[in-house]
């Protein structure tokens, strides 16, 4: 338990080896992890709490940090040592807990460097806890910690406190433990000043935007053309082989697929081993990998909340506030994590919105990088096209629901951390483990997405859709029906579905009004699901229902634009 | 804008608002919205007695970046105009 951005989870994981997204800024966890650890002999479970100022909680995040705390028999409360005075107030509130309870001061290098002392011994005498200085990003003191665990006890029972009387208390032991040395303000105070003021702030809040996408194209399509392409030509001969050796069948259509021009096209094919291989590796995954470190990067120099604060202006128009850009961030990568971190917003409100303009016009980047492979064939400005209708959609859409959804919008209210200087083993460590998520994700539902195009096609199910919707589609968006087949498994996979309208041969224009459509229609189905969890089932059909028919509208609007 | 002036003891009061940017004062009080809301703003370092400064005011009734103690809080204006800091002697 802690406030938020001290590194809880950062102890949590030296403590049982779990691996957990870290980063800096306040709301990275929001909901529990849990792990196991053998402490002195004894096989524990550790709960890692989302942070919260205090136990009377203020969003969803709070709320399970609370819950999580019924739950433990233990408490280890992690406080930043460089901000003591302000940190003992959820301690003073855990202490009326009455639970067994040790203390550990994180970041404890900083708090030296920034002349902060505070006496340890002192401090253990005044609470009657066991107190560990640690510094949990180098895993100094974490020995130290797992050794007094045991001596970790009881408070001694005391009067509760009354908030007034709790800050005097605060006031007091913070003035009998804790010296502090001013120092001078440095590099990093004078750069986090310039990139907060709007003035200073806008120029490079473009620039390192522009700058992300700059680093995510340079390593997607650097791992491309050295890494990944390569990689399949060596393997296109292996997969003729077995191609050949299959003979045609229903197996070989299934593996393999169709054969084009007497050679595998690995977009095309529609097989298991060619295609349901080819798209999340070859051409997902080297983005995936250029976005996670880009991704990495800003949350762990403690950037995004600048940003948060730049931005603020523009979300509170759209009914939420500046850190509503932390899902929209997310969501770009993946909107699985990024429905998550919504939680950091207050109301229901401004979730409802988040979440309906996330799963609306946030392109994952499975979905944006088949835009980009797909679409750019035919020139990149119809890929800038696409991206800048999703952009306005996401405008318009908030401004209207800000309009119509009720509720309330609370204003933003975020602390800023320092800057810190991300360590380059932890950005790997991250992005590896969220590439693992991705190809965890990806891969099974790619492979289930080409089964059930293999299936559904082999009992002429699609066709019989296609020829249904056919009249629709040809003359409200001017389509082939068979695109619908492709809608279809974008419900599973957008990625593959992007891949899926290639073979229908359709022009500049039909390619920009269907890879649109399918962005907005629907959310994919894991993101489906976590939206049924956070909104519950009535707001994500009314979020789906707005999907929908923004799809329509914008789809409509589209065609008469480009097609005619 | 204008300056609010509130009489409270001796102390002229006025909302962290109305600060130019970069000045620095002592908050006095903390106004309205119920115990809940106090109590964030407190356990954020927001107390009475703390010396804040101004660190950037947004325009068009943007947010306001005050600095307390070497942390930085962004903060909505509505909230910011609950802040009232010590403006002076009377």
């Amino acid at each position: 338990m802690g406030n938020p951005n001290i590194g809880k989870s950062v102890v949590f994981s030296r403590l049982t080896g779990a691996e957990v997204i870290t980063s800096n800024y306040p709301g990275t966890t929001v909901d529990f992890s849990q792990g196991r650890a053998s402490l002195q002999g004894e096989q524990c479970e550790i709960f890692d709490a989302p942070g919260t100022y205090s136990l009377q909680p203020t969003n969803r995040a709070e709320e399970v940090a609370a819950e999580v705390l019924r739950w433990a028999d233990l408490v280890i409360n992690v406080i930043d040592a460089t901000n003591l005075e302000r940190n003992l107030f959820l301690t003073l509130e855990l202490l009326e807990m009455d639970k067994p309870m040790i203390l550990v001061l994180n970041m404890w290098d900083e708090a030296e460097r920034s002349g902060i002392e505070i006496d340890r011994r002192s401090l253990e005498e005044r609470l009657g806890l066991p107190v560990v200085a640690t510094t949990a990003l180098t895993g100094e003191g974490i020995r130290e910690l797992v050794d007094r665990l045991a001596e970790a006890r009881l408070p001694p029972h005391v009067r509760p406190l009354s908030e007034e009387e709790k800050w005097v208390e605060i006031g007091r032991i913070s003035r009998a433990v804790q010296k502090v040395t001013h120092r001078h303000p440095g590099l990093a105070d004078r750069l986090s000043e310039a990139t907060i003021r709007p003035l200073t702030g806008t120029p490079i809040a473009l620039m390192v935007i522009l700058g992300t996408f700059w680093m995510v194209r340079l390593v997607g399509e650097g791992l491309i053309a050295h890494l990944f392409q390569p990689m399949f030509e060596l393997y296109r001969p292996l997969a003729m082989a077995i191609s050949d050796e299959l003979g045609p069948g229903m197996l070989h259509d299934l593996l393999i697929g169709k054969i084009i021009n007497g050679d595998i096209d690995y977009v095309q094919s529609m097989g298991l081993l060619t295609t349901g291989i080819y798209v999340p590796l070859g051409m997902v995954l080297p983005y995936i990998v250029g976005f996670y470190l880009a991704l990495s990067l800003l949350e762990d120099s403690g950037y995004l909340p600048r940003l948060a604060t730049l931005s603020d202006n523009l979300f509170h128009r759209l009914g939420m506030h500046g850190t509503a850009i932390i899902p929209l961030f997310l969501g770009l990568g993946c909107n699985v994590p990024g429905a998550l971190s919504a939680r950091v917003l207050e109301t229901r409100k401004q979730r409802f919105i988040s979440l309906t303009l996330l799963g609306l016009a946030v392109p994952c980047t499975a979905k944006s990088a088949m835009i980009f492979g797909v679409l750019g064939s035919y020139g990149q400005m119809y890929v800038l096209l696409v991206f800048s209708v999703l952009a306005l959609v996401y405008l318009v859409a908030g401004l209207v629901l800000n309009r119509v959804v009720k509720g309330e919008s609370p204003e933003i209210f975020l602390e800023i951390p320092p800057y810190r200087r991300p360590n380059v083993s932890m950005i790997l460590k991250k992005t590896w483990m969220r590439i693992r998520w991705f190809l965890a994700e990806a891969i099974p539902f790619l492979f289930l997405g080409v089964l059930l195009v293999n299936v559904l096609y082999t009992v002429g199910f699609m066709t019989w859709v296609a020829r249904i919707f056919s009249p629709f589609m040809q003359w409200y968006l001017a389509i082939p029906g068979e695109a619908v087949a492709a809608l279809l498994v974008g419900f599973f996979r957008k990625d593959l579905a992007v891949g899926m309208l290639l073979p229908l041969g359709l022009s500049a224009g039909q390619m920009v009004v269907a890879t649109t459509l399918l962005s907005l229609y629907f959310p994919c189905v894991a993101t489906f699901a976590l939206l049924v969890k956070e909104l519950g089932l009535k707001d994500t059909l009314k979020s789906s229902a707005i999907m929908l028919a923004t799809a329509l509208l914008v789809g409509g609007a589209m065609r008469w634009a480009l097609i005619g | 804008m204008a300056i609010r002036l509130r009489r409270k003891g001796c102390i002229m009061q006025s909302p962290i608002t109305s600060l130019r940017v970069g000045s620095v004062a002592k908050i006095a009080t903390l106004q309205g919205q119920g115990s809940s809301f106090q109590r964030k703003l407190r356990t954020m370092g927001i107390r009475e007695g703390k010396s804040l400064k101004v660190v950037a005011a947004y325009p068009l009734a943007g947010p306001i970046v005050i600095d307390i103690e070497g942390r930085q809080i962004t903060l909505g204006r509505g909230i910011a105009r609950r802040i009232l800091v010590e403006a002076g002697d009377c």
